[in-house]
């Protein structure tokens, strides 16, 4: 069969900050046949992202394609006047970005932006396109579809954004659609339900795609084929169940590995909490957040929070370290109540709850060396000082496995997964009995991320502190958690022992929560699916993402 | 990022200012107000720059103004900023009340114009000196406050302020610690544009007349006291208004420099 | 109400108070001086007659908020006051200067407008060639130029070298507008220099941000053609910015023109404040102040409303 897309060696170069030139992409090449799903998979800097570009012939600015060949349909794209491309680019190729509510042009209803590329390029008249536009709308299950296009982007939900951005490279139907992380920025509830619009959709109008992802669950729910790029070099290729059934490289075993990291769930001792959350109600300034939460923490054990964005499991995390007083309800700390306000607490009451933070870029002090940042904690609790606290801090490093010579770096000398093991060391430091871990992995590459989860469950037996775990990710819950609980709406929906909340009768939202996230098995999504219709016909309650 | 050749030359023209405010009334030939010679004699060997409208010698008080002029604008500055910082620093890091009351306070001061309000000022105080600096410095720290608010506004949504504020730190630990050392690099830019703004402003008041006061050499006064010679073809004003000219040109671009590299540092983070 | 209607009402109040409260610190600064205003005013040598006729004339001898409020509704109702100089009332004496300073702002404002957002879109769309960095070193030169340098160079090559215009710019009452225009050719120009240099380099700035914006991408790979990508996608996005760069700028316009009224003997209100200042004439310098002050406040009023009419997010909410 005729290839639509052919890629031979490209080279794309950017600019780096010393003003030179350096090679991204070296060297990637790829085709693809009409009507199929190319999935493009990898790490943050791997260049998948300006492969998906080069597919449309553009390259960011600072970017360039340096070498290599571009072929659409045997049509050169690399180094094509800006005439050329402009007739392939909302003609021939269309493009989905990450970030819809950015990509969309706030000053513009959505409707006179999703017909422009067909209007402009003359493929239909407006009249037509708006009708395609509205045939779209419904098919991507947009509500109201009749007046859908006429409001404007800020109007409407993430997860309706991206839906229409997909119809916007549908209208002028086009050969071949570039998706680059469409469902990156949603909830996972939300996220399932753009997937399946979206997979329908191509499928139906029989379009090719490009789907640009990290997430290799995800992928294998919307390509035939997958390519696994890593520093800008291909790992390797092949199609989707081979991918992930009999991978070839290691790197890609990795990837599809199941966390290796898996903990039993502990019995409760049921001895006296260690930390509890009693019927807390909080709220920023009007807006009330949190409604009746109880939560429980037995010592050496991990609670892990699960809800989506606006769940109110984060500001749970801050009443409980005093930063947003409640309005209702305390906090106990070995039976007794912390002063609701930071300011009241105690230094030592202060001293044994310590908080991990999702982004350690922004939790370390960029002025600071690591021995500063570990050591104040040393001197500030303990009148640690001088040679003594140097030999703590280098200890405290070896027991996040950090080599004690980093004492001497700052944090702009360290990669993602060293900062957020000295932001460990700089808890443990304290000697803490809780450690609130806030999302620590979600900024992490997956391998890393999986090596920080192991630290933490060493660090648990070692030490015997407990972890209060807030995170939207299941896998991670599944992983480390000895008890659960649900978030949804401020409100706690339903908690106890992992092996309780995981296993079925489920809550509704537990249920819609847990099947949503991805698996590492094709056809997944055809069974979630299928799962969910055949449970609606029997009349079973099944909740659906509410997608604000 | 290696320095643009603007920029050595922008050190340069900073490096000869600073060397003619300190030494220059040392090596002055002449003395600040002496009279050498008759009104707007040409240049020549005796008056490299030639005199002015009352016989002094030109060069002598350029080299005479330059630490006036520098020195005045830069007591201005630095007073501005201890005001400003200091207050842009407990807005950000205390927040609440005090932030409303003093961002409040320093909008409506900052709805005069500058100008405006220092001639209201001058009207009734005598220009002097110290009142010349003081009334700089005020109207100059709003522009500060409202930087160094901003600047430690960004810095103290920062994680690692809230680790120490969690840990219980008091606030000059935050303010100096976490705080301070992670805005000086915007804020270096600044005192550069401030001292601009500063040094232009004291010569734009002289010029007027309402500035350093004769006979004392001041260049803002020395373009008003021979303005009258341009009529008769005389480039004589030029040369005080030349020498504002160059040291504003010679900071903006090393500032402009900097502004880039902290801009670009931020984002290489 | 609508919340546009909501916030341009507040934003209406806001400047009210901002004038009321600028009013009394302008009142305010005529009072700081320690000890006694008149004495002050006529120095140690004046006599006790004189000190004591001031002292009537300001009413020093009533409460400050008194006088304030007096001053206030006086000038509310057009009663501007007596010059302490010449006796002569100040409505009188401002109201052809402030139609002279008017006439050269205004004509600065309508030269240096277009021409400041043409060059800062030239140097947008050309960003990083030869072309903006030339324009951007000869702008930060401009701006870094006291006034009277850019004016008495000006003069000097213009109005002495070359004869081509007059190097005073003398207006009167019943002069030509051609004459007037030929009149202020040089104070035009030296204004426009500065605030061309200001406005274009923030106009640059604001493209430049709009352009990194990614639905400008959208609009580039959606195979638009430059013109509509600026045209449709851009520009309605930069107006807002771009309005507030020119308001900001004609606020900087309307003080500008002291110091340049001054260089060029030219028969305007900044020229009649200066002297006021030197003759401690203190009811002219408050009037002359608080009407420059309320231009300006006025000017960032009209800016703050236009930036909140230009933004669709408040315009169509949700």
């Amino acid at each position: 069969m005729a290839m639509l897309l052919e890629i031979r060696d490209l080279h794309i170069e950017a600019l780096g900050e010393d003003g030179r030139w350096q090679e991204i992409v070296k060297g990637v090449s790829l085709e693809l046949e009409p009507a199929r799903v190319l999935g493009l998979i990898g790490e943050s800097g791997a260049g998948k992202s300006t492969i998906g570009l080069a597919a449309l012939g553009y390259a960011r600015h600072g970017c360039r394609l340096a070498r290599g060949s571009i072929r659409l349909e045997g049509e050169e794209l690399f180094g094509a006047t800006s005439e050329k491309l402009r007739e392939i680019r909302g003609v021939r190729v269309c493009y989905v970005a990450q970030s819809a509510a950015a990509a969309f042009n706030p000053a513009h209803r959505l409707d006179d932006q999703v017909i422009e590329a067909a209007v402009q390029h003359g493929i239909m008249s407006p009249g037509e396109a708006r009708a395609e536009a509205r045939r779209l709308y419904a098919k991507l299950k947009l509500p109201d579809p009749a007046t859908f296009g006429r409001r404007y982007p800020h109007q409407v939900s993430g997860g309706q954004l991206q839906r229409a951005m997909t119809v916007m490279a549908m209208v002028p139907r086009p050969d071949l659609i570039v998706f680059d992380e469409p469902t990156t920025a949603l909830d996972v509830t939300t996220q399932i339900e753009v997937l399946a619009a979206i997979r329908e959709a191509i499928t139906d109008e029989g379009m090719a795609a490009i789907y640009i992802t990290h997430d290799l669950a995800l992928v294998a729910q919307m390509a035939h084929r997958i390519m696994v790029l890593r520093h800008g070099l291909e790992v390797e290729v092949g199609p989707t169940e081979r991918i992930l059934e009999a991978p070839r490289e290691d790197y890609t075993r990795a990837l599809v590995g199941v966390r290796r990291v898996q903990k039993p769930e502990k019995p409760r001792s049921g001895g006296a909490p260690l930390l509890e959350v009693r019927h807390v109600d909080a709220a920023y300034g009007a807006v009330p957040v949190l409604f009746d939460v109880s939560v429980c923490l037995e010592a050496g054990r991990t609670v892990a929070v699960v809800g989506e964005s606006g769940s109110g499991k984060s500001t749970l995390a801050r009443v409980i370290t005093g930063l947003l007083p409640p309005r209702k309800g305390e906090v106990r700390l070995d039976g007794r109540p912390l002063p609701p306000s930071l300011k009241e607490r105690a230094k030592d009451q202060l001293r044994r709850i310590q908080l991990v933070y999702q982004m350690p870029d922004v939790a370390l002090n960029p002025r600071q060396k690591v021995e500063e940042i570990v050591g104040r904690v040393l001197t500030f609790y303990f009148g640690t000082n001088g040679a003594e606290r140097r030999r703590e801090v280098e200890r405290l490093l070896e027991e996040v496995e950090l080599p004690a010579g980093f004492a001497d770096r700052y944090p702009a000398e360290l990669s993602g997964g060293q900062k957020q093991r000295v932001c460990i060391a700089r808890a443990l430091a304290a000697r803490p009995e809780v450690i609130i871990c806030d999302e620590v992995t979600s900024a992490l590459d997956v391998q890393v991320a999986d090596a920080v989860l192991r630290l933490l469950l060493r660090l648990q037996e070692e030490t015997g502190v407990a972890y209060l775990f807030i995170t939207h990710d299941l896998a991670t819950v599944k992983a480390i958690a000895d008890d659960i609980v649900v978030m949804l709406e401020g409100r706690v929906v339903e908690q106890g022992p992992k092996s309780e909340i995981l296993s079925p009768p489920h809550h509704p939202y537990t249920d819609l929560l847990l099947s949503s996230v991805p698996e590492m098995e094709v056809g997944w999504l055809d069974r979630v699916l299928r799962e969910r219709a055949e449970r609606k016909a029997r009349g079973e309650a099944v909740m659906e993402a509410a997608d604000r | 990022m290696r320095p643009r050749p603007s920029v050595l030359v922008g050190f340069a023209i900073i490096a000869v200012y600073v060397a003619a405010a300190v030494i220059g009334p040392l090596v002055s030939p002449y003395g600040e107000a002496e009279v050498v010679g008759d009104v707007w004699e040409p240049f020549s060997a005796a008056h490299p720059l030639g005199t002015d409208n009352l016989g002094r010698d030109m060069l002598s008080r350029l080299l005479w103004g330059a630490s006036r002029t520098i020195g005045v604008a830069l007591a201005a500055t630095l007073l501005s900023f201890t005001i400003g910082m200091t207050l842009g620093y407990l807005a950000a890091v205390v927040g609440g009340w005090v932030d409303m009351v003093l961002s409040r306070a320093i909008d409506t001061l900052m709805a005069i114009p500058t100008l405006i309000f220092a001639l209201v000022v001058l009207a009734v105080l005598p220009p002097s000196v110290v009142i010349l600096i003081l009334v700089i410095a005020v109207l100059d720290s709003t522009r500060v406050f409202r930087l160094a608010r901003a600047v430690a506004m960004d810095v103290v949504v920062m994680d690692f302020v809230e680790v120490a504020r969690l840990r219980g730190e008091r606030l000059g630990w935050i303010v100096f610690r976490e705080v301070l050392p992670n805005t000086l690099p915007p804020l270096i830019a600044e005192f550069g544009l401030r001292f601009c703004f500063a040094f232009l402003f004291l010569s734009s008041l002289s010029f007027l007349g309402l500035g350093i006061q004769p006979p004392a050499a001041d260049w803002g006064g020395m373009v008003r006291d021979n303005a009258n010679a341009i009529s008769f073809g005389l480039p004589i004003p030029l040369i005080p208004a030349a020498a504002i000219a160059v040291l504003t040109i010679g900071v903006n671009l090393v500032v402009d420099w900097q502004l880039e590299r902290s801009s670009t540092a931020r984002r290489g983070a | 109400m609508h919340p546009l209607v909501k916030l341009v009402a507040q934003r209406l109040a806001l400047g009210a108070g901002t004038l009321l409260v600028v009013s009394a610190l302008i009142f305010a600064g005529t009072e700081i001086l320690p000890g006694d205003v008149a004495q002050a005013i006529l120095g140690q040598s004046a006599t006790p007659e004189a000190v004591a006729a001031i002292r009537e004339d300001l009413g020093l001898d009533r409460p400050a908020w008194i006088r304030y409020l007096d001053w206030l509704s006086g000038f509310l109702r057009g009663d501007l006051g007596t010059s302490l100089a010449n006796r002569v009332p100040i409505g009188e004496m401002i109201a052809g200067r402030l139609e002279n300073t008017l006439f050269l702002a205004g004509v600065a404002a309508a030269f240096a407008v277009p021409v400041a957002i043409t060059l800062g879109i030239v140097a947008a769309r050309y960003r990083e060639t030869w072309l903006d960095k030339a324009i951007s070193i000869v702008t930060l030169s401009a701006i870094s130029m006291p006034e009277f340098f850019i004016g008495y160079i000006l003069i000097f090559v213009f109005a002495v070298k070359l004869f081509w215009v007059p190097s005073i710019a003398s207006v009167f009452p019943g002069m030509s507008f051609a004459d007037r225009l030929y009149a202020v050719t040089l104070p035009v120009a030296t204004l426009s220099l500065v605030v061309i240099a200001h406005m274009m380099r923030m106009t640059r700035a604001a493209i430049v941000n709009v352009m990194a914006s990614p639905y400008i991408e959208t609009a580039e790979l959606k195979g638009l053609t430059r013109a509509r990508i600026t045209l449709r996608h851009a520009l309605p996005n930069a107006l807002s910015p771009i309005i507030n760069v020119v308001v900001i700028n004609l606020a900087y316009l309307v003080v500008g023109v002291v110091v340049v009224e001054v260089v060029f003997v030219y028969p305007g209100m900044g020229q009649l404040m200066v002297d006021a200042v030197a003759k401690r004439d203190v009811p002219v310098v408050q009037a002359t102040g608080i009407i420059f002050a309320a231009t300006y406040v006025l000017l960032n009023l009209t800016a703050d409303v236009l930036a909140i009419l230009a933004n669709p997010r408040i315009r169509h909410a949700r």
